[in-house]
């Protein structure tokens, strides 16, 4: 590098004690004649004394600069940085200078203070003041008298609850739960097939009130969601009631807070709450899938404004949703169902399995309508008080599983059309057989719920889920 | 007076970020029209004229009144006016 001209740069702020006590050193520096340039973050008159004195208190070279702490000392050459020293510290100092005698009074050192750049809630200011973040997305300006949450009513970007207005700033905090570029497309979100940043998915889930830590959880749903097998073109077109519902697996729920107990499937916790959001945030805003237009449901359900939860896993006697669908342990997991409301399972009485197994096979019979077979899937909540019966049994989840799919065999003579008396049915021809209510892993067993109660539930699936039609996927949560 | 606010896209895009207007409504012929008078003078024979000439046509017309000209309408009248009428005619000055 001879032959560059070398240049000091120190930034500093007035409100720290050792850029206050490095002042005379400041001085010695530019009394020596070497080139240096102060950058003050906080009083432009700091320090005094001194020529070549910068009002940083925009602090865009502060940002740009990337400084953490006060003060710091950066040497370049040709205009290129070539080190940096934070904080006083003499020898540095003196080697970063060539002045041998630099600060002879000082003490050896003494920690810088931090930055005003760093302060909590104000990098990501600077970085969209300063455009360091790559925002593509359309600007959309809001009048001054217009209320902002009224105005995202008026654009019909919300499912009819108020959303968080996306305001830039928000959208970078966002992308901040991500190491994934903005600019990265996660596919093609149906009906209108439109590509999917990640940009555009922050903007959604910040609607949604996620915090930045669940965007991880935001996109791998979403990931999953435009998996072909999973077919949501279909499932939000359809006449049918359901949407995605999202079961979370892995240390994740832990890390934001997920509830898997009291509630699980309910209000209050705005993990489960805001994930689920988001998801159906951006098949509406991104991929134009509004009720009414393409999505030609009949009833719908509560759950299409959000349905997501975790697994208790710890409470669980049996492996989690996530391994059971080939994921190793502490691998955190979404996985999409095509879901609809939310159906009681009674059974205050029995102890024993397999007395709790009949109770379970006949209130899934009755998903879609008890008379039809090999359509609809179902996830099965158990809640723990039931889940206690099957510990205390031994029986695995497999061992559950074959119970069930014994019991919902189903004979072909009750089923077909007139039996019973009701013209709903499978055609008569069928009459001799034996059918499965379920189609193979048309099933998915989940542990959640409160330690009191001895229930469970049925989360019925669409009836479109024949083949065909959507399956379930489990989708890997990356940071 | 607060500064103008910012928001960023969450859509496709491909439509105009501009807010979009109502859907138009029923074929004019059709319309249950609305006469809105607010309450300020000469309003009336406005309307009135309005009401005489609709009325040749068939059209359908029903009268409202603002209590005050000084006030916005009340939220009744609004709701009783938008679930009775498809598109109302406003006379607003004297």
């Amino acid at each position: 590098m001879e032959g560059f001209e070398k240049e000091w740069i120190v930034f500093c702020k007035k409100e720290c004690a050792t850029c206050r006590m490095v002042v005379p050193v400041l001085q010695e520096i530019q009394r020596e004649g070497l080139p240096l340039i102060v950058y003050t973050q906080d009083d432009p008159a700091f320090p005094e004394g001194l020529a070549r004195v910068h009002d940083d208190t925009s602090l865009e070279a502060s940002f740009r600069s990337r400084i953490e702490a006060v003060p710091t000392l950066i040497l370049l050459e040709g205009g290129q940085e070539k080190e940096r020293v934070v904080g006083w510290d003499r020898e540095k100092w003196r080697a970063l200078t060539g002045l041998g005698r630099l600060g002879e009074e000082l003490p050896p050192f003494r920690p810088g203070c931090g930055a005003r750049n760093t302060e909590p809630g104000l990098a990501e200011e600077l970085a969209v003041r300063f455009g360091a973040v790559p925002l593509s997305s359309r600007r959309v300006e809001v009048a001054p008298l217009e209320d902002e949450i009224e105005a995202c009513f008026d654009r019909g970007w919300t499912d009819g609850l108020p959303v968080v207005p996306p305001t830039p700033l928000r959208v970078v905090r966002m992308l901040a739960g991500t190491t994934r570029d903005p600019r990265e497309v996660i596919g093609d979100v149906p009906p209108n097939n439109v590509p999917c940043t990640v940009e555009k998915a922050a903007i959604n889930a910040v609607m949604a009130g996620c915090r930045p830590e669940y965007f991880p959880v935001v996109l791998a749903a979403l990931e999953a969601a435009l998996q072909d097998d999973f077919c949501l073109h279909g499932l939000l077109a359809t006449t049918y009631f359901s949407g995605p519902l999202i079961i979370v697996n892995g240390p994740v729920r832990q890390r934001i807070g997920m509830n898997s107990g009291i509630n699980a499937l309910g209000q209050g916790n705005r993990a489960n709450a805001t994930i689920g959001r988001a998801l159906q945030l951006i098949v509406r805003n991104v991929g134009g899938g509004r009720p009414g237009e393409i999505d030609r449901a009949a009833l719908g359900h509560p759950g299409k404004y959000t349905f997501c939860f975790a697994e208790d896993e710890e409470g669980s006697p049996w492996e989690p949703l996530s391994v059971e669908r080939g994921f190793p342990e502490g691998v955190s997991t979404v996985t999409l169902f095509p879901g609809d409301g939310v159906q009681p399972v009674v059974d205050q009485l029995s102890r024993t399995p397999e007395s709790l197994a009949r109770t379970f096979a006949l209130c899934l019979r009755s998903v879609a309508h008890p008379k039809i077979p090999m359509a609809a899937d179902a996830v099965l909540v158990v809640c723990p008080e039931h889940a206690q019966v099957f510990r205390q049994a031994g029986w695995s989840k497999r061992r559950l599983r074959e119970e069930l799919d014994g019991l919902l065999q189903l004979p072909g003579k009750e089923l077909v059309r007139g039996a019973q008396g009701i013209s709903e049915g499978i055609p008569e021809g069928f009459e001799g057989l034996t059918l499965p209510k379920f189609k193979p892993d048309g099933l998915l067993l989940v542990h959640a719920g409160g330690r009191a109660g001895k229930f469970s539930a049925v989360i019925s699936g669409w009836i479109g889920s024949r083949a065909g039609g959507s399956r379930p996927v489990t989708w890997e949560i990356r940071s | 007076m607060k500064e103008k606010i910012v928001l960023l896209d969450p859509t496709s895009e491909i439509t105009s970020s501009m807010r979009e207007r109502l859907p138009r409504t029923v074929p004019i012929q059709e319309a249950v029209i609305g006469l809105l008078d607010i309450s300020k003078p000469r309003g009336d024979v406005f309307l009135d004229e309005l009401e005489r000439l609709l009325g040749q046509k068939g059209m359908q017309v029903k009268r409202f009144k603002k209590p005050t000209f000084t006030r916005t309408a009340p939220l009744d009248l609004l709701q009783e006016i938008r679930s009775q009428c498809n598109v109302v005619v406003e006379a607003l000055a004297d």
